[in-house]
């Protein structure tokens, strides 16, 4: 054991903090996802695709930006920027046009509809991106490498990755879990999330509430794609592989769950960047593995309550 | 008339701080009508929902002709005689309603038949015939979610009884059902229900209701039974009255 | 209506065979489609629940498998299939007993994780499966004959339609029985079937364990015709192809995903080559249509168009 880790460790260190900063893009995106399901009911494939178009426009726009001048330090901003508009537009056109028509159909259809529009926006990004690697890292480049420092030795790794990726996904956990409890729209999505029928016997205007939940899910997972894209080079397929480790982070949590999410997210982006490191053709399978085990023992999720059906 | 059906011994079940079930004891003898009532949030459905496996009892026993039944899963509970109906109507809505009816029968005749279709002969005809003694003919064919609420309740109760239960638990069977309807259905349903040799327990509202159809009374207050005889006596008791009637008299107006 | 389908099936029966007798390149298509088709049936029964899986690739997958290794040793398709089938049902079994406790999004992702377990053995056991290369299928008899390549097609041919209907008329039987009728039970109103002692869990399992036996026979006709059997037919896109061709087709009738099957790989014929970029873009707009108009497929028009005659 000891010869194991003399020899691995520095290596089990990178897997782990690039675990973390994995596990933070896997959190945003996720946690949108389960947000737009609690309040709308509808589990939308398409997600995925936010995120991609995210991080596609964020590499883009940074590119055409700095092209024409943009000072380095903004490339940060461009990415958030990026995030809003693709959130902003996609977001309340996606509702209004097409989520709006299926609320009254069985749920099946919801989700197959959301899948269709997957398949549309999969395609939509070839045309527009083509099947060429896109990158831009400007914004990792831009803040650097810290050393960190581990089992008294030092490992280099990017300041981006290691302080902005995780700091963004902390402030969001907190940020969601201030807003849902402590402002009125808040409370009002969670009574909704709660009790859909009551909440809206109530008189709460519920087509706003969707249009600002699936508004808000979709720049969520914008910005978990923004933010991935300094990190990789972006390739078709990004959509299609974000969309079900997010949909394994649901299920895993539980549905409706927030700071669960957060720890499954941590704890699929840790195993996964743990067997890439060690284990590289479990890769893709350590989401469903883990998915898998944990519903054996807690069917409705690790922190998901025990569905109360009403009698 | 005298020996006992169903036999609750001290039984208790807290939801948080709320004691919905603080010490019942109670006999159900058989072929009796007996009617729970008392205010809302005493734990009257919460009885119903003991008996029948849907909660487990913190303590305390529940026993059925003799042999214990607590906690058991509700399919098991069925199997043994025992069948609900309950306060919000739960009908398949996509099926019509004789086919609601052919699928309680398929429950109790067990459904493991591929290929002999659910609308059987022998199957309709028990159906249609179910359906008729409830007044419910007319509607065979309607789907379950099309129904107004009366009939909705009313096709509720005959699925239960498909089940040959020897005994029926109802929860508010009135409710519901509008007032100029109230005692025409309960009136059928009595009717159907004595001629089936039926025990019945439900919980109700209408105090005219009890004591025009109700062998005995249970007064439920706070997870307890407050009171327990016939009507007469149990109605005419002035803590009774201000207790649970007063309430229910308001909630009824 | 029920007369009208059975009329419609022979009538469709026999339209493929005057199809295949014009266009012979169309045989294979057809039979592709009538194999898939069947596996379709097992999906509407789920449906019927109001469950879909994201998985079923896995049995397609297992069934196509179990012939390519089976074949070297024992080459009669008429066993060859039976035993695919037989063997994918126990699978079914198996991972039934499991995936039936769950419903919706549960159901779904158990049902996508296992089949994606299954389908990174079958690229990464190299050994045993040859990886991405996939197997070939050796030339298989027909009733103990060595047949011709193109008597061997039309051999296939024919078993894929008549097994099409008889496990077509099969699953109408069963879709009008307690068994299948309690799975829409299950959709509207579960809790009340466990009331009344009608085992929920049963009646899902029994409908998923029938599904993976048509998945499995599919797979085997597939891999007979196709003759080479590669880990892609176990991935999830396919998966999603057959839930795709349920909703194209509808899930109101038996027939529902032949109609479904038969348009689907026809038009992917024409369509795929034509359009390669957008063919994915093409069936998202053609799936997101038919669910906004005509949620009941294209046995829904059918049916309609079929009442305005009478």
């Amino acid at each position: 054991m000891y010869g194991w880790f003399e020899e691995n460790g520095l290596l089990l260190g990178l897997a782990l903090l690039d675990g973390l900063a994995y596990a933070a893009l896997v959190f945003m995106v996720a946690v949108g996802l389960n947000l737009v399901f609690g309040v709308l009911r509808v589990l939308n494939v398409a997600h995925g695709s936010l995120y991609a178009i995210g991080a596609y426009t964020a590499a883009s726009l940074g590119l055409f930006l700095s092209a024409r001048g943009l000072p380095e330090w903004a490339s940060l901003a461009v990415l958030v920027v990026a995030a809003a508009l693709v959130g902003g537009i996609l977001g309340p056109l996606i509702e209004r046009l097409l989520l709006r028509r299926i609320y009254a159909q069985e749920p099946v259809l919801q989700l197959l509809v959301t899948f269709a529009l997957f398949m549309i926006l999969e395609d939509a990004q070839k045309l527009i991106w083509g099947t060429q690697p896109v990158q831009n890292d400007a914004a990792m480049r831009l803040l650097g490498n810290f050393d960190v420092p581990f089992a008294g030795d030092f490992i280099p790794f990017t300041a981006y990755q290691l302080f902005v990726l995780p700091g963004v996904a902390v402030a969001t956990l907190v940020g969601l879990a201030w807003f849902l409890r402590r402002t009125l729209t808040g409370r009002v999505i969670v009574a909704v999330t709660t009790d859909r029928e009551a909440a809206t016997a109530m008189g709460i205007d519920a087509s706003r509430i969707y249009l600002l939940t699936f508004t808000f899910g979709a720049v969520l997972a914008a910005l978990g794609g923004a933010l991935s894209s300094p990190t990789a080079s972006l390739v078709p397929g990004v959509g299609a592989q974000t969309i079900v480790l997010s949909f394994a982070v649901v299920a895993t949590a539980g549905l409706g769950q927030i700071e669960g999410a957060a720890l499954t997210a941590l704890m699929i982006g840790l195993s996964r960047s743990i067997a890439v490191y060690f284990m590289p053709e479990a890769e893709v399978l350590t989401p469903y593995l883990i998915m898998v085990a944990v519903l054996l023992i807690r069917p409705q999720g690790l922190f998901g309550a025990a569905e109360t059906r009403r009698v | 008339m005298s020996d006992v059906l169903l036999s609750a011994r001290g039984l208790r079940l807290a939801f948080g701080g709320v004691k919905a079930a603080d010490g019942i004891d109670l006999n159900v003898m058989r072929g009796e009508f007996l009617a729970i009532i008392g205010p809302n949030g005493a734990g009257k459905t919460t009885f119903i929902n003991m008996t029948t496996g849907y909660l487990r009892p913190q303590a305390g026993t529940i026993s059925y002709e003799g042999a214990p039944i607590t906690g058991m899963a509700p399919r098991r509970i069925v199997a043994r005689g025992i069948a609900r109906s309950f306060q919000l109507p739960q009908l398949f809505t996509e099926h019509t309603v004789l086919e609601n009816a052919a699928l309680a029968i398929a429950a109790r005749e067990g459904p493991w038949s591929p290929l002999k279709p659910l609308l059987r002969p022998a199957w309709r005809e028990e159906a249609r015939d179910l359906l008729e003694r409830f007044g419910l003919s007319a509607i065979a064919d309607a789907r379950a979610d099309a129904l107004n609420e009366g009939a909705r309740k009313l096709a509720d109760i005959a699925m239960a009884v498909a089940l040959k239960p020897r005994l029926l638990l109802m929860d508010e069977p009135t409710s519901g059902v509008a007032a100029s309807e109230k005692m025409q259905v309960v009136e059928t349903l009595a009717r159907v229900l004595r001629a089936a040799q039926v025990t019945a327990v439900f919980v109700e509202h209408d105090m005219d209701v009890v004591e025009r159809f109700a062998d005995r009374v249970a007064v439920w207050s706070q997870g307890k039974i407050a009171a327990l005889g016939p009507p007469a006596a149990v109605l005419a008791d002035p803590e009774v009255q201000r207790e649970v009637i007063g309430i229910e008299r308001h909630a009824a107006a | 209506m029920r007369r009208t389908e059975t009329i419609l099936a022979i009538g469709g029966a026999a339209l493929l065979v005057l199809l295949a007798f014009l266009a012979p390149w169309l045989r294979f298509v057809l039979t592709i489609a009538l194999a898939k088709g069947i596996a379709v049936l097992g999906i509407l029964l789920l449906l019927r629940a109001g469950q879909v899986s994201f998985g079923h690739a896995l049995y397609l997958a297992f069934g196509a498998y179990v012939v390519a290794f089976l074949a070297p040793s024992s080459p009669e398709a008429l066993i060859l299939m039976p035993v695919a089938m037989l063997l994918s049902g126990a699978l079914g079994l198996v991972v039934g007993l499991f995936v039936s406790r769950y419903r919706e999004i549960f159901f779904g992702m158990l049902n996508l994780a296992i089949s994606m377990v299954f389908y990174s053995l079958l690229e990464k056991l190299y050994h045993y499966t040859k990886g991405t290369d996939g197997i070939r299928v050796g030339v298989p008899r027909f009733l103990g004959m060595v047949l011709e390549r193109d008597d061997f097609e039309w051999a296939m041919f024919a078993t894929a339609l008549l097994l099409a209907l008889a496990i077509g008329f099969f699953v109408r039987l069963y879709l009008a029985s307690p068994m299948g009728q309690a799975l829409s039970a299950i959709k509207t109103r579960e809790t009340r079937l466990e009331f009344m002692g009608l085992p929920a869990r049963g009646v899902l399992l029994s409908a998923y364990v029938l599904s993976t036996l048509m998945g499995g026979l599919a797979g085997a006709i597939i891999a007979l015709t196709t003759r080479h059997v590669t880990p892609l037919l176990g991935y999830w896109t396919v998966s999603g192809e057959l839930v795709f061709i349920a909703i194209l087709g509808g899930a109101g009738a038996a027939l529902g995903p032949f109609l479904g099957a038969v348009t689907f790989e026809l038009v992917r014929v024409y369509a795929a080559a034509s359009f390669a970029d957008a063919w994915q873009a093409i069936l998202g707009l053609v799936l997101m249509g038919v669910i906004l108009f005509f949620s009941r497929g294209l046995w829904g028009m059918v049916e309609s168009l079929a009442r305005k005659r009478a």
